[in-house]
């Protein structure tokens, strides 16, 4: 590569494009940030495309009875909203957008081991959302059975199930491959004097999710493959008519899509994990729990799939089984939870936009995981099961946590990849907005759902107007913030004030190097001589 | 396929134990892959004792044991054409490699026979003879289509590598003294073996 340049210039990787052009240099690079930034933006736009679904459905929920879409329509648009939200925004997200974009520099690898799988892994997760996107305008049209593509019903509609399901295989496959190169990479790349105690913890948060990804999304592979052939050759595995249980679907589904959610959460808690003590400017409280909370979280939150099913017609012992076991993913949840706080506490606490998220991601993801034991517990989930509360709870972990979280990340490392700032009042403003949009709209759901108010469907009783009319003009609020927040972003990233090397005084390794990093990360192999948190012996 | 810059390259020679970890950690997925179809039958077969039973002896154990000689003999001349790398003897180890891409077609052809005796006498899924059976026989014969199925494309996929990798070693790319390419194509083979070998008790001899 060219030292030189790197040395002198500004601009860093983004300067060095392996003698391509133009676009080339972008989709064929097999540099992590650059793969790193495609993931972003791919993870992005999907994200807007599903805030604008989500939108279309809270507007048809505004007033009772049929307003803008037909019944079709809707089922249609929810399926969207949820194929969309989870399989191209909040599993690769994180792990794959900032986890390529900063993980390699954290531990001192100039790039992942195996660069130009990860290049195969974008591209795999590029056909596969294009493939998503085709079958919504071809063949039946858009897919209307929920993203969970529950049997019977996704063998028997006649819309394009079968091409959606082929894309979300591919899209696994593109996710078993980032989980296995960050695996290797994370054992074989790290600098000298990285030991697994002075991994920052975004790696290792990430570390935990990779070993989930490579041992749960094969099951999810086959599960839609088994769609597929039920769909186009009838093989009737799931069809009791011959011989087949609808209730092994579910349990298949489950195996992976429960683990999946710590997919989605595990690498959230890990932003929130390394933004903490830098703003709190103290080490990290409780390193070592909070390393191996992650991993049992992934561990524990492998084998309590069937609480999803606890009124499909398990046998009681099952229930009971998995009641039990789901509330003992609580435990490496909240030892977080108290970790962050006590980091905090006595802190020397700067309010910069990373933390406001990080904090917003606190409070919202633990009413989202206390809301998690009303459903884990069998008793309650039978009157709450499949109500506007399951809705509540879901999006209060996966938006208020990984949502949070992603935005977290992007005003704590883009900075470091840009090496601009953006404003910091418009992000306040932002943040102020989105969180309060977002407790209005949510909390407005939780509280219908309680009062009976069932989910996915079209249509209520009047006496639901007022919550829903609510809940409709929270996302209002929400998307405005939303609005602020990104404007603000990409306006700082083009044209902010030049950001200087470690703007957020941190002492992990991403901050020592300059922003943005040279095209191999390190003007010289880093050595490792203190931990991430350590900032007194960083000097800081 | 891109590279990375050159000069990266030639720095950093490859990480062989790296190599080899992330094969591993990928033959570990189409154990889970599998493992999803192994679930099926263990709870099927539960359910429907008798009709495995029926579904299994219609199964041609000369067909299946055919099968298994050649995928072990295929697994055998693999390994051996990895030792005779390491000991510089590209001729042998390209002849092996053949051997095994020959072995792996030779598969391909005793399942075709099989699948067409099978679909001939009406076997096959949704066709109208299977709906006649008795649920559990459905079941049986469904799982077994799938199974064997995505065992073959397997097959097929193992073969188009082994092919490849023969490319390689005719142009001198994996070699004496780079061979991890030739290792993992060996490994993922050996996992296509492995895993017929617990389909065919399964589905041709414990039924």
């Amino acid at each position: 590569m060219n030292q030189a340049a790197s040395v002198s210039g500004q601009r860093g990787f983004w300067d060095a494009s392996g003698g391509r052009r133009g676009i080339g240099t972008w989709v064929f690079s097999t540099d992590h940030k650059r793969i790193g930034l495609l993931y972003f933006y791919s993870t992005l736009a999907f994200f807007c495309v599903g805030v604008l679904l989500g939108l279309a459905l809270r507007l048809e929920l505004f007033a009772p009875g049929a307003d803008l879409f037909t019944p079709q329509q809707y089922n249609a648009l929810f399926t969207l909203h949820g194929v969309v939200m989870i399989f191209l925004f909040i599993i690769p997200g994180i792990p794959a957008a900032f986890g390529n974009l900063v993980m390699p520099i954290q531990i001192g690898a100039e790039d992942v081991a195996f660069p130009r799988l990860n290049l195969l892994s974008w591209w795999l997760y590029a056909i596969g959302a294009i493939m998503a996107l085709t079958s919504l305008f071809t063949a039946g049209g858009a897919p209307d059975t929920g993203w969970t593509f529950y049997v019977p019903f996704s063998v028997r509609t006649t819309t394009n199930v079968s091409l959606a399901t082929l894309a979300v295989f591919i899209i696994g496959f593109s996710g078993i491959l980032t989980g296995l190169n960050f695996l290797v990479t994370i054992h074989r790349l790290r600098a000298p004097g990285m030991t697994w105690m002075r991994i920052p913890l975004f790696t290792w948060a990430l570390y935990a999710t990779a070993w989930v990804q490579v041992l749960a999304t094969p099951v999810l592979g086959i599960t839609v493959l088994l769609i597929f052939a039920e769909r186009v050759i009838g093989t009737g595995l799931f069809d009791p008519t011959r011989g087949g249980d609808p209730i092994m679907y579910q349990h298949l589904f489950w195996i992976y899509s429960h683990p999946a959610v710590y997919i989605m959460i595990l690498p959230a808690m890990g932003v929130v994990t390394d933004i903490i003590p830098v703003f709190a400017r103290k080490p990290v409280f409780g390193y070592k729990a909070i390393a191996i909370s992650s991993l049992a979280i992934a561990g524990a939150g492998s084998v309590v799939w069937a609480h999803h099913m606890v009124t499909s017609g398990m046998s009681d012992t099952a229930v009971m089984v998995f009641s039990l076991l789901t509330f003992l993913v609580a435990i490496p949840s909240a030892i977080k939870v108290f970790n962050w706080v006590a980091t905090l506490y006595k802190g020397s606490i700067a309010l910069d936009p990373p933390l406001l998220f990080a904090l917003s991601f606190i409070f919202l993801f633990s009413i989202g995981g206390l809301t998690g034991l009303v459903l884990g517990a069998a008793a309650t989930d039978v009157h709450v099961h499949d109500t506007y509360f399951v809705v509540g709870h879901f999006h209060f972990v996966m938006f208020g946590g990984t949502g949070f979280a992603y935005f977290a990340a992007m005003h704590y490392w883009l900075p470091k990849i840009y090496g601009r700032m953006y404003s910091r009042k418009a992000a306040v403003w932002g943040w102020a907005l989105l969180t309060f949009g977002f407790i209005v709209l949510y909390m407005s759901m939780m509280i219908v759902g309680v009062e009976g108010m069932p989910r996915r469907y079209y249509d209520y009783l009047p006496k639901f107007t007022f919550w829903n009319q609510l809940s409709t003009i929270g996302s209002w609020i929400l998307v405005l913030g939303l609005v602020i927040m990104f404007v603000n972003i990409f306006r700082g990233l083009l044209r902010g004030e030049p950001a200087g090397a470690n703007p957020w005084g941190g002492a992990s390794l991403e901050w020592q190097t300059s922003s943005p990093p040279p095209l191999e990360n390190f003007d010289h192999e880093p050595e490792v001589t203190h931990g991430p948190y350590d900032f007194r012996k960083a000097g800081l | 396929m891109s590279e990375s810059s050159p000069a990266t390259q030639a720095a950093h020679p490859k990480d062989y134990t790296g190599a080899k970890l992330g094969m591993w950690l990928f033959l570990f997925t189409e154990v889970l892959l599998f493992g999803g179809l192994f679930i099926l039958y263990a709870v099927y077969l539960q359910r429907y004792p008798e009709g495995f039973r029926l579904g299994g002896e219609q199964l041609n154990v000369w067909f299946g044991g055919g099968n298994t000689l050649v995928l072990l003999t295929s697994s055998l001349s693999v390994a051996m054409a990895i030792t005779a790398l390491q000991r510089g003897r590209v001729r042998q180890t390209m002849g092996l490699v053949g051997v095994t891409v020959a072995m792996a077609f030779c598969f391909l052809v005793n399942k075709y026979f099989e699948w067409s005796a099978k679909i001939h006498h009406g076997i096959y899924p949704s066709s109208p003879q299977l709906k006649e059976l008795p649920a559990g026989e459905q079941v049986f014969f469904s799982i077994y289509y799938l199974t064997t199925g995505l065992h073959g494309i397997h097959v097929l996929v193992g073969m188009v590598m082994m092919g490849w990798v023969l490319l390689l070693i005719r142009r001198g790319k994996v070699n004496p003294e780079d061979y991890v390419t030739l290792e993992n194509a060996g490994l993922y083979w050996h996992l296509v073996d492995l895993i017929w070998i617990f389909i065919f008790p399964l589905y041709y001899l414990i039924l």
